[in-house]
């Protein structure tokens, strides 16, 4: 495979970077990052999702008609992958009923559904006093599960479990991951720029918690206020272990196991996680909220949102309330312009076309993004493949796009998993580059959700023999057991008898030996 | 020249008796074209297919006596798969057998409950919780949606539902075959 090669001629130029391929994209998020950030004013009603994170749905523990204040609990998780949920403001739980939620699907999924009383009245916080280096990790992040917090650049995998150390992997590195590299997100850099310190203590508190002595901050080359305001924070903190490094400024950075790559060279085995090689990885803005869930006492209940497009009148970063509508945060900025013509939830290139506004900002919207049609791809006509190999040389996980194209057309699940399907980061360059217009990541989605859901299914499948074959185990030892049983007590039975013909027998000579005693006695 | 000879001459020997030994002791149960048919299929043990469970159906179809196609749960895709490994050509489902449809799983009314046991003693896959004269319950993971249980219950407290509803049961489509360039 071909390095790639400092190129300033192709637009989107790819230029040598930490990691393998990607693309340096064109953007002007920067200006976005300059003014000042809205606060998103106090809806009438917020929607709260139960599943806005990875893993199994929250179990309400309000039932309609209760009155809940600000950051108070509403949904518990239930079991170790899931998130808990709270109230964004104080109000009373009007239903608990499916409603429109951002999912690619489109389908309504299950919300709490909170009336705001305008009040905002709040529960009274409760932060761990004292030194935290004293408390026990365990209640640590016990708090940090309790706060609801999950990973918010874009996973929502539940934090707390990647604050569980293992007993067979050993954690040397923290990394923070300050690459945004979408190029019309713009949140975690405006949270970078105004809450450093917020994002070292959080920091700390999880270095603290995995016992780990090194944090790396990657920040990309094209956000030097960010580097600036944590290179400060950290003097401030006093903290030599933690290192501020500046990164490429190349899609997708982001992902973790780039970003990994870009800071250490270390590459993430395939199908392996960063803790396979020593690394937790965290983003800033979870690590904030860790922070506020720790010192402050406050559980998870707003973000950073970027609104953004040429769809919109306007623009802006907003502190927005988890639950708030869309379409309060398009209103903010002035509207939509006459010709909006597609609204995307979480990015130009990995998000996803919503049908509504009217669904709720939830702890994974990173940013709202209302195009006009000049702005949204996707009309291009689609040729055939020419194998130009362009997409094999932007992928930043060294894949094959084009032949994971034909296998994914073509169904072949054993040519998938031999080509790495399940590799694929989903980030949509192969996509970006392919002048074919392929819509390649499309179909990697498609074929990972396809593969994943049958080994699923396989699995069940093989739990449901391994149940049936130890049923009829269970079954046939029984039934032997019962034949042996009866054999058993038939056999005594018969012994039983036996004996009491011998004594018959002998009862009888004995009384003919009687009789014949008394007989004679008698004839004498 | 002699020690060389020995020492390969040895390894033949040990590899040889490793092998043998890992022949006897791996040598697979049973017939290994029904266990790779068992293999593809669902493990519903619903019976649909004629035969109590996939395992004699499978068995069946390694012998000739079945055809591939009377796996209603498995559908489409089973039948390919079998058609694939057998190297027949697949055919659509034999409607005798029942139709494909949306996974269910079994659900009994708690309050209807008289703790009879009879569906307990049906489950194949031991899928039902619960003790004589108490109250049943369908371990909803386990259960693999056979309906074996449903015509037993004498108060019909038992109902086939819907696996998953909503978001949960929802499935990417595959992409639209692009509009192509003249
Ligand atoms: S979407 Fe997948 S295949 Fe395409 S460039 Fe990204 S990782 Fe590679
Ligand atoms: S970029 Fe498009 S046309 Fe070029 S090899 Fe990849 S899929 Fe084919
Ligand atoms: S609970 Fe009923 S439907 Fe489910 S596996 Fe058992 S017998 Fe079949």
């Amino acid at each position: 495979m071909v390095e790639n090669q400092f190129d300033d001629e192709l637009t989107p130029t790819r230029k040598p970077s930490g990691f393998y391929g990607g693309l340096r994209l064109p953007t002007d998020k920067h200006d976005l990052a300059d003014q000042p950030v809205l606060e998103a004013p106090l809806a009438e009603e917020y929607l709260l999702p139960l599943v806005q994170h990875r893993g199994l749905k929250a179990r309400p523990v309000v039932a309609v008609g209760d009155k809940v204040l600000r950051n108070q609990l509403v949904a518990q998780p239930d079991g170790l992958i899931s998130a808990a949920i709270h109230a964004p403001t104080s109000g009373v739980v009007s239903s608990i009923e499916r409603r429109p939620v951002s999912h690619i699907s489109g389908l309504p999924g299950e919300c709490i559904i909170l009336r705001s009383d305008g009040e905002d009245q709040a529960v009274e916080p409760q932060p761990i006093e004292g030194d935290y280096h004293l408390i026990d990790p365990v209640r640590v992040r016990g708090r940090v599960r309790e706060a609801g917090i999950v990973g918010l650049g874009g996973a929502v995998f539940p934090t707390s479990t990647k604050l569980t150390a293992r007993a067979d992997t050993f954690l040397h590195t923290l990394i923070l991951n300050g690459a945004e590299c979408d190029p019309e997100i713009a949140c975690d850099e405006v949270l970078m720029r105004i809450a450093p310190d917020a994002i070292i203590e959080g920091a700390r508190v999880v270095m603290h918690v995995l016992q780990v002595n090194r944090c790396v901050i990657g920040i990309e080359e094209d956000k030097p206020q960010c580097e600036q305001a944590l290179r400060e924070a950290v003097e401030r903190a006093d903290d030599d272990r933690f290192e501020v490094v500046r990164v490429p400024a190349i899609y997708p950075e982001g992902s973790e196991n780039q970003l990994i790559q870009a800071l250490s060279g270390d590459e993430v085995p395939i199908g392996g996680l960063p803790l396979d090689i020593g690394y937790v990885c965290l983003n800033v803005a979870t690590a904030a909220s860790i922070n506020n869930a720790v010192h402050e006492g406050l559980p998870l209940t707003e973000r950073l949102v970027t609104v953004t497009g040429t769809g919109l009148q306007g623009q802006a970063n907003v502190r927005t309330r988890i639950g708030t509508p869309v379409s309060v945060l398009t209103e903010l900025v002035g509207g939509y312009t006459d010709d909006a013509e597609r609204l995307v939830i979480g990015g130009a290139m990995m998000g996803f076309a919503a049908q509504t506004d009217a669904i709720p900002v939830t702890k994974a919207t990173n940013s709202i993004l209302v195009m006009a049609p000049e702005q949204a791809r996707g009309a291009e006509f689609v040729r055939p493949c020419i194998r130009c190999g362009e997409c094999a040389r932007v992928c930043p996980s060294k894949l094959l796009p084009q032949q994971l194209y034909w296998h994914t057309v073509g169904g072949n699940e054993a040519q998938l998993e031999r080509h790495n399907l399940m590799a694929c980061i989903e980030c949509g360059c192969c996509d970006y580059v392919c002048p074919s217009h392929i819509r390649l990541a499309e179909h990697f989605r498609y074929a990972k959700a396809t593969v994943a859901q049958r080994r699923i299914e396989r699995e069940q499948a093989r739990m449901a023999k391994v149940r049936f074959d130890r049923r009829n185990a269970r079954l046939e030892q029984q039934q032997r057991e019962r034949v042996e049983r009866i054999a058993e007590k038939k056999k005594t039975t018969a012994r039983a008898r036996a004996g009491d013909e011998k004594r018959q027998v002998i009862a009888d000579v004995m009384r003919r030996v009687e009789e014949k005693e008394s007989g004679g006695d008698e004839s004498a | 020249m002699s020690t060389a000879l020995l020492v390969i001459g040895g390894l033949a020997v040990v590899f040889s008796l490793v092998l043998g030994i890992a022949a006897q002791r791996l040598k697979p149960k049973g017939d290994p074209v029904a266990r790779a048919i068992d293999h593809l299929l669902p493990q519903t043990q619903c019976g649909q297919c004629g035969y109590p469970g996939c395992r004699p159906y499978a068995e069946a179809i390694a012998r000739g006596d079945a055809d591939i196609n009377q796996c209603p749960p498995g559908g489409e895709s089973t039948i390919d798969a079998l058609a694939d490994l057998l190297g027949r050509e697949p055919k659509p489902l034999n409607p005798e057998n029942g139709t494909e449809a949306p996974p269910t799983v079994a659900l009994i009314d708690e309050s209807l409950c008289i703790g009879c046991k009879k569906c307990i003693l049906v489950c194949p896959v031991d899928a039902i919780v619960g003790a004589p004269k108490l109250m049943h319950t369908v371990l909803m993971a386990d259960c693999t949606g056979c309906d074996l249980c449903v015509p037993v219950c004498p108060v019909d407290c038992i109902d086939m539902v819907p696996a998953a509803t909503g978001i949960a049961a929802w499935r990417r489509k595959p992409p639209k075959r692009e509009p192509q360039a003249a």
